[in-house]
């Protein structure tokens, strides 16, 4: 999970029955795009930017999700690039990295951590 | 204050040095002027020819056209340097502008070499060198049917394959016994020779001119032996001579024979003057290639830009080349005439049009060069043992008769300096210390670690035998596992999930593999439970590829584009116009594929139900576009309509298309059905094609139109329809059952053993016993299809995963689409930074 210096403002999304097992849905928290993916088979939840870094198009919600060498990552559905849902480094060997939220689940709701809300719409 | 460096020339060598001097930081330190005889910014020469077809000079520029200022650099068009002063230390330009310079930097390149033959200054003699050469040839061209080009080396023959392809009667003549005579020899030349004239160039050797034919205008050539070639249009490729006028002028020494002199620094015998590219004389050579020019910019501007630092030398180029010459594999390296003593070994088939010749030391145990004609797979393999000079195995001779086998490669035996990937320079030891580490085990990974193979590619085969030679050295069995998740191939996995019955990727991975599975093993488990099972494939949404995960091909922006099935490519009036109404409703740019079909872009996910919806209510269903699926079977209209067409080719599309619609293979598969010899449909481009007899059908296997285009091969002649479906059935599901992941037929062609014959065997004769099952599994695919699309237009569970938002019903707001010829399309992404290398 990703770790911040301030305590994040968790936002509330939706409810777990809501999302795919082992697959990814976008929200839309605070005018800005986030991919969530509930990797049940791991039984962890991460969540990043939904945009893919080198077409900009809005679609990483969509990819594939699958770990190497045991880091959990996601494939972009563009061109395959994979990125790591830890830290979002680029794990295909790119520059390019994209931005990780944390997730906090509580009676059944899925939350998003925000350093500061309403700055980033 | 700044110093001035001038650059004479703009060609491909001054603007690379141009580059460089950028790239290293030198305009922070010169004010650089460079100056263009052309009309036009620096282009690419070496593509030249593709000008013949696509009349652009926009694809050739090498930089964009604010490069240049952008980059801080003065350029001056059209304004070539008439005289150079090195006492006061200035250039004089054609428009009479005085350049004062503290370095300056010839790279006035080259001029067509054009002999002295009487008439030679003839109207309708054009050399071939520049774009406006080009446009003048292209301009002449039309009122002439017969053209010659003069010199039969690289550019000549390229120049016959433009007359060519601008349909006239192409001629080469040329001085030499043989074609490309600083590169092949006799027996490499007559190989290409019979190939390039089997595609309708006409050859003259040992021809010298005497004189040209004809009064104002070109009409022919008359030779020293007394034939005559009569053609309307002469052009000369006959070699180059290096543009060296203005430093002889100048008091800047130039060899015997041309060319600017320079030492292993690029210096010419005035201080702060030097030559680079085509025009520079090292050590007794001109090189007429651009790698070697840009080698010179490379290391001119390093030396330029670091002063104190240790300079770098030029030390000579070498003068491999490899090419495609009208679609035949040409490449020759090192001593490849065998100048020096050496011991031969040389290969010839003439019946395939091979030719394969390795020069060696004459103790047998180095490689000093080499030609290959025909074939030239081994070229990057054959140059690595040249360039780091590796004592060869013991029987040579492998390494260009048949296949050498992996056991016995050279590659244990290259120093560990040895450079395998030249683009990212990267040697061997690299690639082995990667492996050992134990950062990657696989081709995939040690491109991830090591950047080798990502630039041209050229080093991937090598790549290979190193990693299974490290692989196997280190006791390790070398299989095509999957991935890292699965230690089974496609074909193992296939048979897995067969016998055990196992229906879900989780279930397969947890009783055969590890981990959580990635975006190669998951979509490979979910194409095998698809080809077995065929049950509606959104039940497995997760695993399967973004694709198949939506039903539609996601393209740029994110939207997705919708093709319905249109079987054989037969349509109604009423059909097409339902069609071109639901486009009108979601505001689709509509394209008819290269399939027959038509392709709706543009749908935003969360309308891609609404649309299935309106095309399902009107007959249609999903042309499966998206899937490693079979897809569209093309036709002509076949004897319905054509006045050749032998059998009803339309109406056996059609029977093929519904019969096996949908179902799931390793890759995509496509068909054709033609209706005479005449091929139309371009069956043999499809994997599985067919064409009509006079008494029924022939089946051919194997094609495609993909990366690496291949015909189709006959496997059976004059079938009736049903043995003909039934023999597909057979193919199609040996096929699903045996290839590896993403492998099309005709690589599966390829590497099955026995080839065509061997299929034949199992197919027709039933080698294997097992055409029985493979009938049955393909009946039961057949018998349970369901539309994909319908199957979520029926579910309105299924359709909520159209959402772009989980918590809103907004739509994409970054999606944004510009209008381009009456349709809309998307924005295009945005443009990386121009990376120079």
């Amino acid at each position: 999970m990703n770790t911040t210096a301030k305590e994040p403002v968790w936002i509330p999304v939706s409810t777990v029955s809501e999302f795919p097992e082992d697959g990814g849905v976008c929200a839309k928290v605070y005018g800005e795009q986030i991919a969530i993916f509930h990797f049940s088979s791991r039984n962890e939840w991460f969540a990043c930017e939904n945009k893919c870094p080198h077409t900009g198009d809005m679609v990483l919600s969509r990819g594939m999700i699958g770990d190497s060498q045991g880091e959990p990552k996601v494939a972009c559905p563009m061109h395959k690039k994979s990125f790591s849902l830890k830290t979002g480094a680029c794990m295909s060997g790119e520059e390019y990295s994209i931005k990780t939220y944390p997730v906090h689940i509580e009676d059944g709701t899925v939350y998003i951590g925000i350093e500061s809300p309403g700055t980033q719409g | 204050m700044k110093r001035k460096l001038v650059i004479l020339g703009n060609g491909m060598v001054g603007h690379r040095f141009a580059e460089k001097i950028a790239e290293y930081g030198g305009t922070e330190k010169f004010e650089v002027t460079i100056l263009g005889e052309e009309p036009r910014r620096a282009y690419d020469r070496v593509h030249l020819s593709e000008y013949f077809t696509n009349r652009s000079a926009d694809s050739l520029y090498l930089s964009p056209s604010d490069w240049y200022r952008t980059n801080g650099i003065r350029l001056l068009l059209s304004e070539p340097a008439i005289s150079v002063d090195t006492v006061s230390r200035k250039v004089i330009t054609s428009a009479g502008t005085e350049l004062p310079f503290d370095e300056l930097v010839l790279a006035t390149g080259s001029s067509a070499f054009v002999p002295n033959f009487e008439g030679v200054d003839k109207q309708g003699v054009f050399v071939y060198r520049t774009i406006e050469d080009l446009e003048k040839i292209m301009s002449y061209a039309k009122q002439v049917s017969k053209v010659a080009v003069l010199g039969g080396g690289l550019l000549g023959l390229e120049a016959a394959k433009a007359v060519l392809d601008m349909g006239k009667e192409s001629h080469v003549v040329e001085f030499a016994s043989r074609l490309m005579p600083r590169q092949l020899d006799e027996a490499a030349s007559s190989v290409l020779k019979s190939k390039i004239e089997s595609l309708g160039v006409r050859i003259h050797l040992n021809k010298e001119t005497k004189q040209a034919l004809g009064d104002s205008s070109f009409q022919g050539l008359d030779f020293v032996d007394g034939s005559v070639l009569e053609v309307e249009m002469l052009i000369v490729s006959a070699g180059i001579r290096p543009r060296d006028e203005l430093a002889k002028n100048s008091g800047i020494e130039v060899g015997q024979r041309g060319g600017i002199l320079v030492d292993d620094e690029l210096r010419t015998n005035v201080y702060g003057v030097y030559a680079i590219g085509e025009v520079a004389l090292h050590k007794g050579m001109i090189y007429g290639l651009v790698a070697p020019g840009y080698e010179m910019a490379e290391i001119l501007a390093y030396n330029l830009c670091s002063p104190g630092q240790k300079t770098k030398s030029y030390a000579g180029s070498d003068l491999s080349t490899k090419l495609k010459l009208i679609g035949v594999d040409v490449a020759s390296f090192g001593d490849a005439l065998g100048q020096t003593e050496h011991l031969p070994i040389a290969y010839t088939n003439p019946r395939t049009g091979v030719y394969k010749k390795l020069v060696l030391s004459a103790d047998g145990k180095k490689l000093k060069g080499g030609i290959l004609v025909g074939d030239a797979d081994a070229y990057s393999n054959l140059l690595t043992l040249y360039l780091n000079n590796v004592e060869l195995p013991d029987e040579p001779e492998s390494l260009i008769v048949g296949t050498p086998s992996e056991e016995g490669s050279a590659f244990g035996s290259l120093p560990d300096d040895a450079k395998i990937c030249s683009c990212n320079n990267v040697s061997k030891g690299d690639l082995l210390g990667a492996i050992r580490s134990g950062a990657c085990s696989d081709l995939k990974g040690l491109k991830e670690c090591t950047k080798s193979g990502t630039g041209c590619g050229g080093c991937i085969p090598q790549m290979n035998s190193i990693l299974k030679e490290e692989l196997r050295a280190q006791g390790k069995v070398v299989t095509e596992h999957v991935c890292e998740h699965f230690k089974y191939s496609r074909q193992e996995l296939f048979q897995i999930a067969k016998v055990k019955g196992i229906r879900s990727f989780e279930e397969m991975i947890r009783t055969h593999g590890m981990g959580n599975g990635c975006e190669v093993c998951k979509p490979a488990v979910a194409s095998i439970i698809a080809s077995i099972y065929n049950e509606p494939i959104q039940k497995y949404r997760e695993i399967q590829d973004t694709n198949d995960k939506y039903l539609a091909n996601i393209q740029r922006g994110g939207t997705y584009s919708v093709v319905p099935r249109i079987p054989g490519g037969e349509i109604t009036p009423d059909k097409l116009i339902v069609i071109g109404q639901i486009a009108k409703k979601y505001d689709l740019y509509c394209k008819i594929t290269g399939g027959q079909r038509i392709d709706l872009l543009g749908a935003k996910m969360e309308q891609l139900p609404d649309i299935w919806k309106d095309l399902v209510e009107e007959g249609f269903e999903s042309g499966h576009a998206y899937g490693k699926a079979m897809r569209t079977v093309k036709s002509c209209v076949g004897s319905t309509w054509c006045r050749y067409g032998v059998q009803d080719s339309t109406a056996f599309a059609i029977r093929i298309e519904e019969r096996y619609r949908g179902i799931r293979a390793p890759h995509k598969l496509k068909s054709a059905v033609s209706g005479c010899i005449r091929e139309c449909a371009e069956a043999r481009g499809k994997d599985f094609g067919i064409i009509a007899t006079e008494k029924g059908w022939n089946l051919y296997v194997g094609g495609n139109g993909g990366v690496n285009p291949k015909h189709a091969i006959l496997l059976a002649a004059d079938l009736d329809e049903e043995t003909c479906v039934k023999y597909i059935d057979r193919f199609m599901m040996f096929y699903i059952r045996t290839a590896d992941k993403l492998v099309r037929t005709s690589a599966w062609l390829e590497q099955l053993e026995g080839g065509i014959e061997y299929l034949k065997d199992v197919i027709i004769n039933d080698r294997l016993g097992i055409n029985k099952s493979l009938e049955e599994e393909m009946n039961n695919l057949v018998g349970t299809y369901v539309c994909e699309w319908k199957d979520v237009v029926d579910d309105p569970e299924k359709q909520k995963k159209y959402k772009h938002f989980i918590n809103s019903e907004d739509s994409d707001p970054t999606v944004r689409f510009i209008e381009e010829r009456g349709q809309k399309r998307p924005v295009d992404w945005p443009k990386k930074e121009l990376v120079s290398n």
